[in-house]
């Protein structure tokens, strides 16, 4: 028993000193207030149908998404999924969205042509390579967003923070080059990338399920990180899902196991 | 604690067998049989936790080797395409990497009550030297492991611990060279890691047999550290009280480790490795998983030239030192007494030992700088002074509280009183 305690003790003390000691001198993240978060967060699909638009019709011109195909769109708990076509190729919102891209590609004589996208084709990238990529952008290569919450701390708070981390007096000490922005939630505080989401800077789709939503800065931060969070992780609804029946079976076995345990030794001195 | 065989063969088959390949007989003597002492805790129930946890990782190992490309072009691509599209990638892919922690976290458990109990003591020096080995091989594993999904850390992971080997006098550089299979980190290399990766698992396997078996001989030890004297009143059949009781503890363990798999799968990571590794751009901080971390300090601790030896190979040799030395702990622990509960200071020494492992761990945790340099220096010179100094010394200054005469005893202290005084042999159930 006094193991135990002063195990958890030791060990509290060192969970509890972490995230101050781990702190890299970024600010401190705010919170996108997902939907998502927690044992029991699930997607908001009209926001990743947002934060899609705001994929495409900004981040996408500079940022790749190469593990991402137009199919994953409309798998199960996806943006754009529909129950009469569990088979997302054969959505017509999913066909539609990839036919409005053009890809290269050679024809079966090797000719090289360019033809309307298939839900089966990735999104396509913007640069052709990664020198393109880095020339064009003052000589850093814009991040691939395809497990962009997963490979920074926070997830998709930090993309909240850094899309809203704009406009801050830059304090003493600080050098912005010509061509970046000052943004105290990125690591450094020197980011090349200029502030991209203000208010009206997209048009939601006027439906039912956006009424009320306005294409504030803020709003519009919070559904790409939505977006973002989902195409880090498109299982993750399954997985917390599983998550549940999985714990609920273990703790009933746990249950009939200590029940066992205890008839089992009952004449048992020990 | 093999004795007699008690296994009576029923059917025409098990008889026919057991004049030919007495398995059955084999099966019912380690598994079912087998008396074990009834006074075991919790912290014995770690063992079979381990056992549970190796087949685990080799069997979602076997099913991810199948849609894994060990390219350095393709690896970090085809573990999304198994997060992705795989059927219950996202699942198999999750258990393994969480699975490595959680191995770690009961394989430091169980060596931690070995040390606490004194199981490495007289007849156990072999089983728990082989245990040693498997700790060892399971770390040169999750090592190679972490490299394969091609990330940042993975990547530099390889490179700064490979890298030490280069610090050996005369020979090191031509060993790097000759173990990443050109002069850099890249595609040789990954394809030997993944081939080693699969290979020791079966090593380890093969290893847990044998540790199996030097614990068959001996038996269990147990919390009094008094071996068996009455077999018939001392023990119990593994099966059904065991297996029972460590069933519990494997359920309760699974549920623990099930949060992580299914709510918390990235907790235990580092974000860095989902950036695909660039031999160009060094992570701002290169630290292992966590389960590395107090062997990373004791690495870097050793930053000083030692005459001819460079401070390189100074920190590769304490830190597979701070491993090898548990294979000498049987020999240098001098006290006749096993079990840390009637060893007054060895009781605290194992408590500091214990909390100095943790510092160590926050050390390599930390950037490399003061204080934690200092701090990490201070805490190897205390992970070695334990085997070194305190062990050796205590058996010889130390004077232990009297262990009861048997486990029985133990069992019931009232009955005989003249037997340990100390309050802590009453074994509350």
């Amino acid at each position: 028993m006094r193991k135990l305690l002063t195990l958890s003790l030791i060990s509290a003390a060192i969970f509890g000193a972490m995230p101050a000691l781990a702190n890299t001198g970024t600010a401190k993240l705010m919170s996108a207030e997902g939907s998502y978060e927690g044992m029991f967060g699930r997607f908001d699909r009209a926001q990743l149908q947002r934060g899609f638009q705001i994929y495409k019709e900004v981040c996408a011109s500079c940022h790749s998404m190469n593990e991402l195909h137009f199919r994953n769109l409309g798998e199960k708990y996806g943006p754009f999924y529909s129950p009469e076509h569990a088979n997302p190729n054969e959505n017509p919102v999913v066909k539609a969205i990839a036919k409005g891209y053009v890809i290269a590609d050679v024809d079966a004589s090797g000719n090289d042509v360019e033809r309307p996208g298939l839900p089966s084709d990735r999104f396509p990238a913007p640069f052709a390579s990664d020198a393109q990529a880095k020339a064009a952008n003052g000589g850093v290569a814009p991040p691939d967003l395809s497990v962009i919450t997963k490979a920074r701390m926070g997830g998709a708070d930090y993309i909240y923070s850094l899309m809203m981390g704009y406009g801050h007096a830059v304090p003493h000490g600080v050098t912005v080059g010509a061509g970046k922005s000052y943004n105290p939630y990125f690591a450094g505080g020197v980011i090349g990338m200029a502030q991209q989401l203000t208010d009206d800077r997209v048009t939601y789709a006027d439906t039912e399920a956006n009424k009320g939503i306005k294409p504030t800065a803020a709003q519009e931060s919070r559904d790409i990180a939505a977006f973002l969070q989902w195409a880090s992780d498109p299982h993750q609804t399954e997985r917390k899902a599983a998550g549940l029946g999985v714990m609920l079976f273990l703790f009933v076995f746990a249950l009939f196991t200590w029940f066992s345990y205890q008839s089992i030794w009952r004449k048992v001195e020990h | 604690m093999s004795g007699p065989s008690k296994y009576i063969p029923q059917s025409g088959l098990e008889k026919w067998l057991d004049k030919r390949l007495p398995i059955i007989r084999f099966a019912n003597d380690t598994l079912i049989d087998f008396p074990t002492p009834k006074n075991l805790n919790y912290w014995w129930t770690f063992g079979g936790i381990l056992a549970i946890f190796l087949i685990l990782q080799i069997l979602t190992g076997i099913v991810l080797a199948m849609h894994y490309v060990a390219h350095v072009d393709f690896a970090f691509a085809s573990v999304a395409h198994i997060m992705r599209d795989v059927n219950y990638g996202w699942l198999l892919r999750n258990m393994h990497m969480v699975g490595a922690s959680f191995f770690f976290f009961a394989v430091y458990v169980h060596i931690f009550r070995g040390l606490y109990y004194g199981s490495y003591k007289e007849p156990r020096e072999v089983l728990w030297g082989l245990g040693v080995i498997i700790f060892l091989l399971m770390v040169m594993t999750a090592f190679m492991g972490y490299v394969l999904p091609w990330g940042q850390m993975s990547f530099w992971a390889a490179k700064v611990i490979t890298n030490l080997i280069g610090g050996i006098p005369f020979i090191g550089e031509t060993i790097v060279t000759w173990l990443w299979g050109g002069f850099s980190v890249g595609q040789p290399t990954l394809n030997r890691f993944y081939s080693l990766h699969y290979l020791l698992p079966f090593v380890i396997l093969g290893v847990v047999i044998l540790h199996v078996w030097a614990l068959h001989v001996p038996g269990n030890n147990n919390p009094t550290g008094v071996e068996v004297q009455d077999v018939e009143k001392e023990t119990v059949p593994f099966h059904p009280y065991y297996t029972v009781k460590d069933g519990f503890a494997i359920v309760v363990f699974l549920m623990v480790y099930a949060w992580f798999v299914f709510y918390g799968p990235d907790l235990l990571g580092h974000p860095d490795n989902y950036i695909p590794a660039n031999p160009q751009v060094t992570p701002a901080h290169i630290v292992p998983e966590w389960y590395f971390l107090p062997f990373y300090a004791i690495l870097r601790a050793i930053d000083f030239d030692i005459f001819i030896i460079p401070a390189k190979f100074g920190g590769l040799a304490a830190m597979l030192g701070s491993i090898l030395i548990l294979l000498a702990v049987p020999w240098l622990d001098t006290s006749k007494i096993k079990s840390m509960r009637y060893r007054p200071w060895g009781r605290i020494a194992w408590f500091v030992f214990l909390a100095n492992f943790i510092l160590l761990g926050v050390c390599g945790f930390m950037p490399a700088e003061a204080p934690w340099t200092y701090v990490a220096k201070a805490a190897t010179f205390v992970y070695f002074a334990y085997f070194l100094i305190v062990l050796p010394a205590l058996g010889v200054i130390e004077s232990p509280d009297m262990p009861p005469k048997s486990i029985a005893d133990s069992i019931h202290p009232k009955a005989d009183k003249s037997g340990a005084g100390n309050p802590v042999n009453v074994v509350v159930k």
